[in-house]
């Protein structure tokens, strides 16, 4: 017997699996009673695929026919590839059923637009009703907003959604207009204000009316595009940045451009370094958690990421005036700040020098990687090495260099001042 | 530190029975007894060379109580938490380590837990974080399987015994569904049946050990159901980006052999 369902599921997650979003973070929901399942706060991944994505949602399509064209989308309308669509009750079967073996921890759901940008909209907000108002459906779901929809069907979303994300996909306007055609920026800044102020607007009931709906308790995300046209890194970045600056944005994703249209001469032929995709997550890292602004990562006179050493070794090297940095006194944003010192062992050390002198060898029992982390320390016994001592290019040498001679770290070496 | 107890010509060794409270126990001997023992042994292992007095605890209730409200006054429910985690580790050793930390707790006037310059101190958290890593793990790969009666079964072995600390996750997931988990390792498991999670031990040879429901068991669409999730899996992989080293590093391979989506046929 051929299962019909199982061959629209493998074209309908062919046709989605460009979409790097995965999360499914930000909303803790306990189980009540005739509902099924739960949400888990920091989110659960239930299996990695084998380029080490993870899949934690049913990241799906409910159609791939498309009405547009944009020249870097898979979906685009004048490539040749098997179309399907799922009906509501087919998606909501897989589902449930797929949910109640602990495969998944949601769904994920996006489509191609078909007709217009509200009636494509409008059914993703179907299945998301069927699921919560009928099968109640008490796990996670993440709505694509579709660019160009209206600001009650993005209100419907929001109720039933935990998270809604819409995708800028390329930094610069003009690039998106020559890429998409039929799309500009307006098109995605809007539907993604509305889900700020829903957003906004619903924390500020619930201040007031503890059971006031919520709407999309997750926020808000968006993924770039990199490398499918001209953008700098700073360019990205900044945008990041500002867009980190609304209330309601949890993550920027990055997709390092695969040129799956070769044929269309806007675009690239070469796919970008994967390394610059990596870079990018990590300079979004450090704006997230280590208080880092995107200017001291790259600006003017470093447009780019460096993709031999990352970014935070990177600033390190550019700051040497801001080292050594004293283990034993220094504030925790400045230990932060250290190439090889994480956020966890950054809080053990401020908790255990609270009782006792933190010592290089317990640094490296606390998971600091001393590899990187020696030049740019201060604590009892490390040497005088430090990034003043030699200069930050000899450091930068030293550490792109592959270990090839592994030396004992009793082992003096010289160092002559102008080498 | 204060070391009243060690002795350095002496070496102590307790037997006990292996279990979170005979552990207490031991702990409660060794301060009535004045002697801190170097070594731990379980109920059948040889008594180590060099030992020169053997003491065997007997586990008591209340004893085990005493020395457990002991350390609620010392430790706050967290730190309590992490000792729990260290325990279920099983590993060579970590009950002494435990017996250590709690010995520093009770013998420190000030608290010691955020003393990580301590080694005792570091490697219990540390061990405990891999416990915690495990049980998350376990979280994520387990797959449930339906069976002909509307109950759901999954088999599990972790590298630590951590399926009692998952079970939260599980009653609270799956609370309208059956379900049996099972460790096929350790050989126990838990089956929840609408209103809590009680233990259960199959009979050897059992049908469920090998860990896959047989034909005659399953519900009529599982098959069905574990196919459509493997053909979602391959089709969800960006094949220009393989990265299999990744791949294993997230998704250990001590999992694959009750995924669904890594098997080749079944």
């Amino acid at each position: 017997m051929k299962d019909s369902l199982r061959e629209k599921l493998e074209i309908l997650a062919e046709s989605a699996k460009y979409d790097v979003s995965c999360a499914s973070s930000g909303t803790t929901r306990k189980h009540k009673n005739g509902q099924i399942g739960s949400a888990h706060g920091w989110g659960i991944c239930h299996s990695f695929t084998e380029d080490g994505r993870c899949v934690s949602l049913l990241k799906i399509m409910l159609t791939n026919y498309c009405i547009y064209d944009c020249a870097y989308c898979i979906n685009r309308r004048s490539n040749d590839l098997r179309r399907a669509t799922f009906t509501i009750a087919e998606l909501v079967e897989l589902t449930v059923e797929f949910y109640r073996r602990n495969y998944i921890e949601g769904l994920f759901l996006s489509s191609g637009v078909i007709r217009n940008p509200d009636y494509t909209m409008e059914r993703l907000v179907r299945v998301a009703r069927q699921l919560r108002e009928v099968e109640h459906f008490n796990g996670y779901l993440h709505l694509k907003s579709i660019p160009g929809a209206s600001r009650e069907l993005v209100a419907k979303a929001g109720r039933y959604a935990d998270r809604l994300s819409i995708n800028l996909e390329i930094a610069k306007e003009e690039n998106l207009k020559r890429l998409a055609p039929e799309k500009d920026h307006a098109s995605i800044f809007r539907p993604m204000s509305y889900i700020s102020q829903g957003f906004l607007e619903s924390a500020e009931d619930r201040r007031r009316l503890r059971h006031a709906p919520r709407f999309a308790p997750a926020g808000q995300s968006t993924q770039m595009i990199v490398g499918a046209s001209d953008e700098t890194d700073r360019e990205i970045l900044t945008l990041s940045s500002t867009l980190y600056t609304r209330p309601s944005m949890k993550r920027v994703y990055y997709s390092g451009y695969i040129p799956i249209n070769d044929y269309d001469r806007r675009l690239p032929t070469q796919q970008p370094p994967l390394a610059r995709e990596h870079r990018l997550y990590q300079a979004d890292w450090l704006m997230r958690f280590y208080g880092f602004r995107s200017n001291e990562i790259v600006d003017e006179r470093y447009p780019n990421l460096d993709l031999e050493i990352d970014p935070k070794l990177s600033w390190a090297l550019r700051h040497p005036e801001c080292f050594p940095v004293d283990i034993n006194r220094a504030d925790y944003e400045l230990i932060l700040r250290v190439p090889g010192i994480g956020v966890k062992s950054a809080q053990l050390i401020v908790t255990a020098r609270r009782y006792h002198r933190v010592t290089a060898s317990m640094l490296r029992k606390m998971g600091v990687v001393m590899k990187r982390a020696q030049y740019f320390l201060q604590c009892l016994e490390l040497p005088a090495l430090g990034i003043n001592e030699l200069n930050p290019r000899i450091v930068r040498q030293r550490l792109i260099t592959p270990a090839q001679r592994r030396q004992s770290p009793n082992q003096l070496t010289l160092v002559f001042p102008n080498e | 530190m204060m070391n009243r107890f060690s002795n350095p010509t002496q070496t102590a060794v307790f037997r006990y029975d292996k279990t979170f409270e005979g552990l207490l126990c031991a702990l409660f001997d060794a301060y009535v007894r004045h002697t801190f023992p170097e070594q731990l042994i379980g109920p059948e292992e040889p008594i180590p060379l060099f030992t020169q007095q053997i003491h065997e605890v007997l586990t008591r209730t209340e004893a085990a109580e005493r020395v457990w409200k002991g350390l609620k006054r010392k430790l706050g429910s967290n730190v309590r938490r992490m000792l729990v985690f260290a325990w279920l580790s099983e590993e060579e050793g970590s009950d002494t380590l435990l017996l250590r930390y709690m010995r520093k707790t009770f013998d420190t006037p000030a608290s010691i837990i955020g003393v990580f310059t301590d080694s005792d101190v570091l490697q219990v958290k540390k061990i405990a974080q891999k416990v915690a890593k495990e049980k998350e793990r376990l979280i994520q790969f387990v797959r449930f399987q339906k069976a002909g009666d509307g109950s759901y079964f999954a088999p599990v072995s972790p590298l630590y015994n951590v399926l009692p600390l998952s079970l939260g996750y599980f009653t609270d997931r799956f609370a309208d569904q059956r379900w049996l988990l099972y460790d096929t390792k350790r050989r126990y498991g838990y089956y929840y049946d609408l209103k809590q999670p009680l233990e259960v031990t199959l009979e050897e040879d059992g049908p469920l050990l090998e860990g896959w429901l047989s034909d005659d068991l399953c519900a009529a669409d599982e098959h069905l159901f574990q196919e459509r999730w493997k053909s979602y899996f391959q089709a969800v992989t960006i094949r220009e980006r393989l990265h299999p080293q990744l791949h294993r590093q997230l998704m250990p391979r001590r999992f694959w052999k009750y995924l669904p989506e890594k098997q080749s046929y079944q």
